[in-house]
């Protein structure tokens, strides 16, 4: 196991291939980092929501018991 | 009572509570395979002698693409067992699998297309496996516009997973393209029967990969079926009581 590149910048280049090789990574790992963020978000979004109708419910509530 | 387990797996609640622990496991595991492989394959592999370092893009490629069509299976065998058994949950995950499989096939068509152009001279060939890969890119979007084309939810996952189980008929295409038709695309590198045609050097990297992005499919799917449980399930009174105690923790 050795690092296959003479330097850092020799690694950047990839012997010309290094456009390719680093923009296929760059999209997948964009990718992927969506796929994960995406249902979490609309976990919270989820959440947030069910919290402000639970809330207007008990609004509801009290305000109906009040007028009895 | 061998049978319980299945009837169990019918039920969002108690698939949503079990499934709760394996979350941290799963993206701990799956972050750390596809780092680690991502840096083994981009600067420890030895670079091939014939398409020089262009193509250290099959470490993102080739498990992308084997999630495409893994994805697709599992898509499809859910909305059979939601037709045949009648049940809720194996919709739900038919659902949530569908834009998934998109993005990745997505990924393995554009991974594809970039690793064309210094390799073959060209970023795109209307070619068997490119070609059938397209058509089941567009059978996940159309799997995710007919979600969204009725307003009751049954039908829509009725026909869901009869357009899933229509488009199988593609997936032997994709695998068999390669051998079928004189195409620009290598034959698969990774064989179960017999040597593979890559060196331990460059497999291990791969292979590592592949279980990194198995990890994280089943990850991301449990993620996005989860919230499909949550919103089908927003006026049972688990959910809400659910909602009540993060909200008491927040």
């Amino acid at each position: 196991m050795k690092f296959q590149f003479e330097s850092i910048a020799d690694f950047i280049a990839m012997n010309g291939h290094g456009p390719y090789v680093w923009a296929s990574y760059a999209i997948t790992f964009a990718v992927l980092i969506f796929l994960l963020i995406s249902p979490l978000l609309q976990k919270k979004a989820f959440v947030k929501q069910q919290i402000k109708q639970q809330k207007l419910a008990q609004a509801n509530n009290t305000a109906s018991e009040a007028t009895e | 009572m061998a049978w319980q387990w299945f009837h169990r797996l019918g039920s969002p609640r108690w698939f949503y509570e079990k499934t709760t622990p394996w979350l941290p496991w799963l993206a701990t595991l799956s972050i750390a395979l596809i780092v680690t492989a991502a840096v083994w394959g981009l600067a420890f592999a030895p670079a091939d002698f014939k398409q020089g370092n262009s193509y250290r893009i099959i470490y993102i490629h080739v498990p992308a693409a084997f999630l495409a069509l893994a994805g697709y299976y599992i898509m499809a065998i859910s909305g059979a067992v939601g037709l045949i058994w009648k049940m809720k949950l194996p919709f739900m995950v038919m659902k949530a699998a569908a834009p998934i499989g998109a993005l990745l096939t997505f990924v393995s068509l554009v991974t594809g297309s970039i690793w064309g152009k210094p390799t073959w001279g060209t970023w795109w060939e209307w070619d068997a496996r490119i070609t059938s890969m397209l058509i089941l890119f567009f059978l996940y979007l159309g799997m995710i516009a007919l979600q969204q084309a009725f307003t009751q939810r049954d039908t829509a996952d009725k026909a869901s997973a009869v357009l899933a189980l229509v488009g199988m008929v593609n997936i032997p295409i994709i695998y068999k393209s390669v051998d079928w038709w004189n195409t620009l695309h290598q034959p698969a590198t990774i064989k179960f029967t017999s040597k593979s045609s890559i060196d331990p050097s460059m497999l291990y990297p791969l292979l590592m990969m592949v279980i990194g992005f198995y990890l994280f499919y089943a990850l991301i799917l449990l993620l996005n079926t989860r919230v499909e449980i949550l919103r089908r399930e927003n006026r049972t009174q688990w959910v809400n009581d659910l909602i009540s105690t993060t909200n008491k923790r927040a």
